[in-house]
Formats: structure tokens, C-alpha cells, sequence
């Protein structure tokens, strides 16, 4: 028997973030995004297919009318890859924070009758995410290839840090809209609205450059996924961004992280009361 | 020696908000926001002032009516939810088990399943693959290891929920009436493994409504009633106490359409008296009752109108109906009892938690178990020729 382990049940915690208890529960976040996976491709045929068709289906589609009809500029790179790019680090963060926002809600059963720390139900149902990035990545690769796109070294550099930044910008938002989905339910509704709006404010299938107006492209930038579409795109387009936005974006990214996080720490200690 | 565990004090406190559901709708917020009047919620303390001390090795019993504050205290202890007020000193790791099976997915195989839920308990990977043969003997499902849980019978995926679970190892296992499901043997099973685990010097809190099953496995017992403690002493004492208060069993409803229900032991019979006042005149009452045992397995239960009684035309508002009881007789121990009341087309009313009432000093048989005879006592005529 262990003697030395005394702890205390306390009204409330103060700490922003627990490093030690989530270090301890961290077999557990492998084993809520393990289940996930399981879960999402058990019961369909073509199982993970998925994870790249869709994103394949929808370069299509916006080839077509974005890229063919409407002959919008993609930074000199062939149009579908220009979309593909963006499309790809985007479905991390929709993906992600559609997972992240109903994950507490749907796993209410648990958080009812079991004690883990709350905050990794929201980042494995991220992590769920990240996963299919890495199969549609693979799809990504070749379609690199067929089209003889060279690509700069900067690649093993802007890469993970575009992973990175859009896991954070996920997180952020992700946690916030889960503690107040448990909270208020409506936010359920809000979820694919506010998907949608950040689909189209952010750059993925347009260059920044295409809004005439500077006060509009900074008012871009404050989108927290620029930064990582930009960062995604750089090792093809070999065209540095304006700084000012990339840093905007940054700050952006940041403080939904800390809101997020301060948030769903907050209220964490009452999910099970009201779920 | 420290206690192990260290209860000082605990108060919790829930708001009942009197319009909205469990969970709060944005637009009441903003309409109550706007309104001047004040949001009509209303403090309850569910728990208030609980201090107990715990040594290592103690199993400790908690018992008390349904609304004493059990479960709060067993999801206070657990971490689920925070106290209000006080504080808990833990000198050890605490488990526990508010349900089995908590996180069972039925897409996912049996085995799949063992890993998510002993992950969820606790368990490292590394515990739980060396002593997965173990979880799998115990639960008796390994035929059926690789197939997915939703074609599993109920009575198996509760077998193998509680196999993950009776290999946790913690200082401190906490135990919410788990026991109440499964069939008598799987229960045996279940509780046995429990005096193994509280023999091998591990800290048990349990609660049950299962008088038998806390008496067996705890020394010492604490009575909860609206949220303080009532007695803290030996089992004996304690479920001696719990009994007492359950002999008089009266349950007093307010707001609603029966007033108070009240079942006693009149010698070998028992007598169901309900109180009923409805808001129209009503033509013919109707009251049902069930009786089950303390697993909620119905024994008996009957209503007028099932048993086709007539009776003349009632056309008031408020009532008393009583029924005595007579046959069939039942064996000593607990019992839950349901109340339905109603006309003789709907239901008005019905209880939610069952009235747990006690039957005693039955001149029973000798050496008869309820679990093998059955809780009812048959009257028989022998002959022999």
C-alpha cells in the first residue's frame, strides 16, 4: 500500500491547469480517442474512406464552381490544390470543434458517474480529428505528386506548427462551447451556424488578397485558423504572408485558448450537476 | 494511525429552480434577465454537516430512505461533483462505483470494452492486460470476447461490467447498490468477491438499500436522514435503527394528488392505507399496488379493477382507501412497495422511488432463505400414503 498519497476534496480548485492529475489520467486520453475512432468507423462499409473521400468530394465541388465558374486567384498553385490545402487543415478545426462542442454533452452518462479530468473528453474528440487529417494527408501527398507541385524544405517546419496552431484555435473554442453546451443547450443549434460563418471568413478557398478593402483583410486575420491555413499553404506557395496579419491571427488563437480553457475549468466542477 | 479518509464537515447545496428543467434554457435566462422580478429558485441543502472519520481496513456501511443524501455523499467522495462547504483528507486512492459498466459502448467487443472501462476505473493498460484472464474467467464470457456488446444478453454485459471492476485495487473502493442487479447467484458471486477484497485490508464504503448485504460485509454502519447523520455505529445498531424508522413508514406528499401513503405489518397481513385528494370529483378510485423485493423483482400486486371489484359510484373529491393485505404471507426481511392511484380510465399518480417497508417476527420455518425458497410463504397441507 501506497502511504504517501493524501490529497483533498476541496469546494474548488484554483489551478489553471492540473499538469499532474492530467499526466496521471494521460493512458486516458489515448483510450477516449481510441474508442472514438472505433466507434465512428465500425458501422460503416467503407470504414476510413471516409476520412479521405470526404474531403476529396468537397475539393471537387469547390473546384468547380470556385476554380472553374468563378475563376478565383490561388497564389499560382493549380486551383485544386490550393483548395485541398485548405480544406484539409480547416476539417481539423470543424471537425474538431463539432466533436469537442458535443462531447461533454454526449458523454454525460460518464462525467455522471465516474471522476477523470473533464478537460480530456474535449481534447481526445480533437485528437479524433486530428486523425482523419492524417489519413487525408496521405490522399494529400499523392495528389502533391500527380501534379509535380514542388515544394519548399520550409515544409518540415510550417507543417507541424500548422497542425499545431489549429489544434489550439480547436481547443479554444472547443472547450468553451462544450462547457456551455452542458450549461444551455441552444448552443447545440449555434454550432453549425458558427462553423459556416468561420468557413467563409477564413481564407481557405480564397486568398486574402481577394478582399480590396486592408481593413477587411485585418479583420480576417482576427480569425484564429488563419494563421494556421497560411502556415499550411506557405512550403507550396512560397510567398510569405504579411506579418501583421500572422500575428494578429496568433493572438487570436491565444486568448480563445486561455477564454476556452479559464471557461471550461470554471464550470467543470459542475457537469455532473447539470448534465 | 491517521484515518484514511477524513470527512470534515461537508455541506452541499443544490438550486431548484421551480420553472426550468434539469438544465438551464437560454432564452428563460434572458427573459428572467429582463424581467424585475427574481428568479423563483429555491436552496436545498442535500447534505448538511456530515463529519465521520474512516481507518484503513474499515468497511463502513451508509443506509438511509431514499432523498437522505447517500448518493451525494458517495459522488462528493468520488470527486464527481464538489462540496459546498467542508473537506475530505484522503490518505489513499479512491475508486469508485456508482454504476457498472459506466462508458460500456455496444458497438465496441467485449474486449474492447474491458480496456475503456477499466481505463475509466482507474486501471493502468498495463494492470488491466495482466489481469485480463482473470477479468475474463470471473465474468464468464469468453466465447463471446470479440463480439460486439449489443449482441450480448443483459444478464452478460453486467457480468463482465462487474469483473472489470472487481479488479481494481485501490485503498478505497466506494460501492452504490451495484448488488441490486443480476440474478441470486451472480449476486452471491458479486458479494463474495466483495468480503474477499474487504479481507485483504482495503478500505469499503457501501451503500445499499440491501440490509442482508451491508450487515455481511460491514462492521460498522452510518443512518442518513435529510442530509445529517442519524447514527454512526456498529451494523447492528445501525440497521436495528433503519428498521425501526422504517416500521412506521408513512410517506407524506405535498402538491400533489395523494396526500401520504402508509403501509404497516398488522400481524401476518399488512395494511396499505393512501390518502387521496383530487381536484374534480372522481366516480370510481382505483389504487394498484406492487410488492417486490429489495432487487425490485415484483412478488404481488393487484388493483380493482384487475381483481373486477364493483364498487358504488364515489363522486367525491377526497378519500382514504385502505387495503388490507392477507394473502400471501411473506418472510422476514425488506420489501419495496409501489402505489399507482388513479380513476378507471388513467393514471393520476404514481411513486417514483419505491416505500421500503420491513416484515417481521413471522413465525417462519425453520432456516428458510428468501434467495432459495422464495419470499413468499406458502400454506400447505401434507399427506403422506
Amino acid at each position: 500500500m501506497q502511504k504517501d498519497i493524501e490529497y483533498i476534496i476541496e469546494p474548488t480548485e484554483k489551478k489553471f491547469l492540473n499538469f499532474a492529475v492530467l499526466w496521471q489520467y494521460r493512458e486516458l486520453f489515448y483510450f477516449f480517442t481510441w474508442r472514438d475512432i472505433k466507434i465512428k468507423y465500425k458501422q460503416t462499409a467503407l470504414g476510413f474512406l471516409w476520412a479521405i473521400l470526404q474531403p476529396l468530394l468537397m475539393m471537387s465541388i469547390f473546384t468547380l464552381f470556385f476554380g472553374r465558374a468563378l475563376n478565383i486567384p490561388s497564389q499560382n498553385l493549380p486551383y485544386p490544390i490550393y483548395v485541398f490545402s485548405g480544406l484539409l487543415i480547416w476539417n481539423i478545426f470543424s471537425t474538431g470543434l463539432n466533436n469537442a462542442a458535443n462531447s461533454m454533452v454526449n458523454n454525460a452518462s460518464i462525467i455522471k458517474k465516474i471522476y477523470f479530468p473533464r478537460l480530456i473528453v474535449p481534447v481526445s474528440s480533437i485528437l479524433v480529428a486530428l486523425f482523419d487529417f492524417l489519413m487525408a494527408l496521405i490522399l494529400f501527398i499523392s495528389i502533391l505528386i500527380f501534379y509535380k507541385q514542388p515544394v519548399s524544405w520550409t515544409i518540415v517546419f510550417y507543417w507541424p506548427f500548422a497542425m499545431l496552431f489549429s489544434v489550439i484555435a480547436t481547443l479554444g473554442l472547443g472547450c468553451w462551447l462544450a462547457a456551455l453546451n452542458v450549461k444551455y443547450r441552444d448552443f447545440r443549434y449555434v454550432i453549425p451556424f458558427l462553423i459556416q460563418v468561420l468557413f467563409f471568413l477564413t481564407p481557405v478557398l480564397y486568398p486574402i488578397s481577394l478582399l480590396k478593402h486592408p481593413l477587411l483583410q485585418y479583420a480576417l486575420a482576427t480569425s484564429p485558423m488563419y494563421i494556421a491555413v497560411e502556415f499550411f499553404r506557405l512550403p507550396l506557395t512560397n510567398t510569405l504572408p504579411n506579418m501583421d496579419f500572422v500575428w494578429i491571427s496568433l493572438a487570436s488563437n491565444i486568448v480563445f485558448l486561455l477564454i476556452g480553457v479559464i471557461y471550461f475549468r470554471r464550470t467543470e466542477d459542475f457537469f455532473a450537476d447539470f448534465a | 494511525m491517521k484515518p484514511i479518509l477524513e470527512i470534515q464537515d461537508i455541506s452541499k447545496k443544490f438550486r431548484i429552480s421551480h420553472q426550468t428543467g434539469s438544465y438551464l434554457n437560454l432564452r428563460e435566462r434572458v427573459v428572467n434577465a429582463l424581467k424585475f422580478e427574481k428568479n423563483s429558485t429555491e436552496d436545498f441543502w442535500a447534505l448538511k454537516d456530515i463529519s465521520f472519520e474512516v481507518q484503513a481496513g474499515e468497511s463502513i456501511g451508509i443506509i438511509g430512505r431514499n432523498g437522505a443524501g447517500k448518493s451525494t455523499l458517495l459522488k462528493i467522495l468520488s470527486k464527481i461533483t464538489p462540496p459546498t462547504q467542508g473537506r475530505i483528507i484522503s490518505r489513499g486512492r479512491i475508486a469508485s462505483l456508482l454504476e457498472v459498466g459506466t462508458g460500456f459502448h455496444p458497438e465496441l467487443t467485449g474486449r474492447e470494452n474491458i480496456f475503456f472501462n477499466g481505463s475509466l476505473l482507474g486501471m493502468k493498460r498495463k494492470e488491466i492486460e495482466s489481469r485480463f484472464d482473470e477479468i475474463v474467467d470471473f465474468s464468464g464470457v469468453e466465447k463471446f470476447l470479440d463480439t460486439p456488446l449489443k449482441h450480448y444478453s443483459s444478464g452478460m454485459q453486467l457480468r463482465l461490467a462487474f469483473a472489470v471492476a472487481a479488479f481494481l485495487e485501490p485503498e478505497i473502493l466506494i460501492i452504490d447498490e451495484v448488488l441490486a442487479v443480476g440474478d441470486a447467484e451472480f449476486q452471491k458471486k458479486c458479494l463474495g468477491k466483495m468480503e474477499d477484497v474487504s479481507k485483504s485490508g482495503r478500505t469499503i464504503l457501501f451503500v445499499s438499500h440491501n440490509m442482508d448485504a451491508v450487515l455481511s460485509l460491514c462492521k460498522s454502519g452510518i443512518l442518513l436522514k435529510e442530509g445529517g447523520i442519524d447514527v454512526f455505529g456498529t451494523t447492528q445498531d445501525v440497521v436495528k435503527k433503519y428498521h425501526l424508522e422504517m416500521d412506521q413508514n408513512v410517506l407524506s406528499i405535498e402538491n400533489e394528488v395523494i396526500k401520504f401513503i402508509e403501509i404497516k405489518q398488522i400481524d401476518e397481513g399488512l395494511l396499505l392505507t393512501v390518502k387521496f385528494n383530487t381536484k374534480t370529483p372522481i366516480d370510481y378510485p382505483n389504487l394498484g399496488f406492487s410488492i417486490a423485493d429489495i432487487s425490485g423483482h415484483a412478488i404481488t400486486g393487484t388493483n380493482p379493477r384487475k381483481s373486477k371489484r364493483e364498487f358504488p359510484n364515489f363522486s367525491r373529491s377526497e378519500g382514504v382507501i385502505e387495503v388490507k393485505i392477507q394473502s400471501p404471507k411473506l418472510s422476514n426481511g425488506t420489501y419495496q412497495l409501489f402505489v399507482w392511484f388513479g380513476d378507471w380510465h388513467s393514471n393520476f399518480f404514481e411513486t417514483k422511488d419505491p416505500i421500503l417497508f420491513q416484515i417481521n417476527d413471522i413465525a417462519e420455518e425453520h432456516n428458510r432463505n428468501p434467495k432459495l425458497d422464495g419470499y413468499v410463504i406458502p400454506h400447505c397441507e401434507w399427506t403422506v400414503s
